[in-house]
């Protein structure tokens, strides 16, 4: 009774073979796309000796070390089966070859030789949460988070601040050459910066930005999917607002912050979305202007940290997990706007 | 708030004062200046400045010091003494960089096109939880490129998951990234994982535009499914499609990010394209050829433009069509 009113579905039909297919295609994709992230944060808490383990495992074990009176240094604990059966866990106080030297716990005087064979590392459950605190002290990585913040909040304020300003301009007047700079504006969405790559680099050098934050920050603030947006929404905006204002002697500029800016919050928060993920997810053009360490990106420091000969992959991993910590809040609270906008607008 | 408001005082003088003299349909001009200043100075000047460097020669960053040379930039990159054959040409790895990238983005669009649009019509049905398993597949193309690329190079590094079920299935391990053939597999695999759920996106947009009327008028000719799909569905969708065909062509072309990291274009040059191809010839390489880059850079233009061209001549024909109907 319990399950037929559970199983019933809204529209009474049957769950056919389509259905199931269907559900099936939706599971293999959400293994596809989420267990390569999920392996990465589990990964990302293993200690380095976890991390140099094969076969890997799924969740981050460590083997369990005891201390004992007489050693300094905590001893690696094994489960050792000796000739009768028995299974005791002993410590391991040095290894030859294939044979350990173990000591009870119990009885720290005794240590007792064993063959490799007959002992089981015991493992436990652990997180290592240093290879995350670790970051701080044996990398400049407060530098690399605190670049990627500076150029993400920098740049997506400008880019507001100009993409709006231009927008109000095209749907709030009639000027001579309206026409010609919306297309001029339009036409750059042909222009990646991938073609001009040599010339902005020049022109970056010239105005003496090059190794400077701002160097990434300005080429990109002017963005025509922002401008075009934006203006499409303005365009909503009754004219008789603007009209009642200037009745009251309220200048231009007044107009454009006091009355346009605020009625556009929702195509600005949209724009305010998209610039995050852009400026924070950059590769390219930060890649060429900026070339020393101590302006790196968090893209850029991954990128030089995993081109090394010896990668230490347990803290690369935990810088990669904070590198895609942000987006990932982002898009678990603000997964409709972002959705729907790029439906709608069809850009990235 | 207050800081917002004493932020945009600040301009108010400035703006008073242009209104006064400028009149107010001019005053226009000064709204646009900021965001005409950057395209000016970074998008429309480098422009120019790209063919400069194009027919110039030597190793100079300043235009000035550079000597004029002509088409040369060209001759060395095109020139080859057989053209069935890239060892001959004079930039081999240019030409392969080409070979690559055109092999990349066929496969890579032809399958992109295919599972976002399978993906959409799935989406697409009741199924229960829509918007948590529309988000699912959009998720990953939030990721940035470094990220995805050291996410999949630390499944495939060769001490990796995948090689752990190999050897647990009792094959032998394979070197996913340093093997040719593997390597270039992964790229489009990668490529395709990143990016297919926007693509999704769009074409779901497009399914959901679709009048439900339509569909009641073939379950009332008792039309199967699959006749639905090929004479109802997709010629309504077939304007998507046709965005999404043409914006993951103008995107495959241009890949560059994921596969830097992934595979730095190696081994050899197996997974070498031609954005690659420019940023070492101008940036990575001992010598700064920015001559020999710009020139690489305006022929990925001219295909950039043709792709565009056809964008548009296939929707017009779209419209016209739509028009006689």
């Amino acid at each position: 009774m319990v399950l037929k009113f559970l199983t019933r579905t809204r529209h009474a039909q049957r769950f056919g073979w389509t259905d199931a297919l269907s559900y099936a295609y939706l599971v293999i994709g959400l293994f596809t796309l989420f267990a390569p992230v999920l392996w990465l944060l589990m990964s990302s808490f293993k200690t380095e000796a976890a991390i140099g383990e094969f076969p890997p495992t799924f969740l981050p074990y460590t083997q369990r070390t005891v201390h004992i009176d007489n050693y300094p240094q905590p001893l690696p604990l094994f489960n050792v089966t000796t000739e009768q059966g028995v299974v005791k866990p002993m410590a391991q106080v040095s290894r030859i070859g294939i044979m350990a030297t173990m000591v009870d716990p119990a009885k720290p005087q005794e240590t007792l030789q064993v063959n490799i064979q007959q002992r089981q590392p015991v493992r436990e459950l652990s997180f290592a949460t240093r290879n995350y605190t670790e970051l701080f002290d044996k990398f400049a990585f407060g530098k690399y988070l605190f670049n990627s913040v500076f150029i993400t909040v920098v740049a997506t304020v400008l880019t507001l601040l100009f993409n709006s300003m231009a927008a109000f301009a095209l749907s709030k007047y009639k000027f001579t050459g309206q026409k010609t700079v919306f297309l001029l504006i339009i036409a750059t969405l042909m222009i990646p910066p991938t073609i001009v790559l040599v010339p902005i680099f020049l022109v970056i050098n010239s105005v003496g930005l090059l190794n400077s934050l701002w160097g990434v920050i300005l080429p990109a603030v002017a963005t025509p999917t922002g401008v075009f947006l934006l203006r499409q929404y303005m365009l909503t905006i009754p004219d008789e607002l603007l009209e009642a204002a200037r009745m009251d002697h309220a200048s231009e500029w007044r107009i454009y912050w006091r009355i346009v800016l605020p009625l556009s919050a929702p195509a600005l928060a949209v724009l305010a979305i998209f610039s995050v993920m852009w400026r924070w997810n950059d590769f390219l053009l930060p890649l060429i202007v900026l070339s020393k360490s101590e302006f790196f990106t968090l893209q850029l420091a991954l990128n030089s940290f995993q081109g090394e000969l010896n990668t230490q992959w347990h803290y690369l991993l935990a810088m990669t997990v904070i590198t895609l910590l942000p987006i990932t809040l982002v898009f678990a609270f603000l997964q409709r706007y972002i959705t729907t906008g790029i439906a709608s607008a069809g850009v990235k | 708030m207050r800081f917002l408001a004493f932020f945009f005082n600040l301009f108010e003088p400035l703006f008073r004062l242009s209104q006064k003299w400028l009149g107010q349909s001019r005053l226009a001009w000064l709204f646009v200046a900021p965001n005409l200043l950057v395209f000016g100075v970074f998008t429309f000047l480098p422009i120019v400045i790209n063919v400069l460097y194009a027919t110039s020669a030597g190793v100079a960053l300043m235009p000035s010091e550079r000597p004029y040379s002509g088409l040369e930039n060209f001759e060395i990159l095109f020139e080859c003494r057989d053209y069935f054959d890239f060892q001959s040409c004079r930039k081999d790895v240019f030409w392969r960089a080409i070979g690559n990238t055109l092999k990349f983005s066929t496969i890579q669009v032809t399958l992109m096109v295919f599972f976002s649009l399978l993906t959409a019509l799935v989406l697409n049905r009741k199924i229960i939880g829509r918007g948590f398993w529309r988000g699912v597949f959009f998720y990953p193309v939030l990721l940035s490129p470094v990220v995805v690329a050291l996410i999949w190079k630390w499944l495939l590094q060769s001490q990796g998951v995948f090689n752990a079920v190999l050897i647990s299935a009792n094959q032998a391990p394979i070197d996913w990234l340093t093997d040719r053939h593997w390597a270039f597999f992964w790229t489009l695999f990668v490529s395709i994982w990143a990016h297919m759920g926007f693509y999704t996106l769009i074409l779901l947009a497009g399914l959901q535009a679709i009048p439900k009327d339509v569909y009641e008028a073939a379950l009332m000719d008792k039309a199967s499914p699959w006749r639905t799909l090929t004479h109802i569905t997709l010629p309504l969708l077939m304007p998507n499609l046709i965005v999404v065909l043409v914006l993951a062509m103008i995107r495959a072309v241009q890949v560059f990010d994921e596969v830097f990291v992934l595979t730095g274009g190696g081994p050899g040059s197996a997974t070498t394209f031609i954005v690659q191809f420019i940023y070492q010839t101008g940036f990575a390489e001992q010598i700064h050829l920015y001559g020999l880059a710009a020139a690489a850079s305006l022929a990925l233009a001219v295909g950039l433009i043709m792709l565009t061209l056809l964008q548009l001549k296939l929707t017009r024909a779209k419209d016209a069509g739509q028009k006689v109907r």
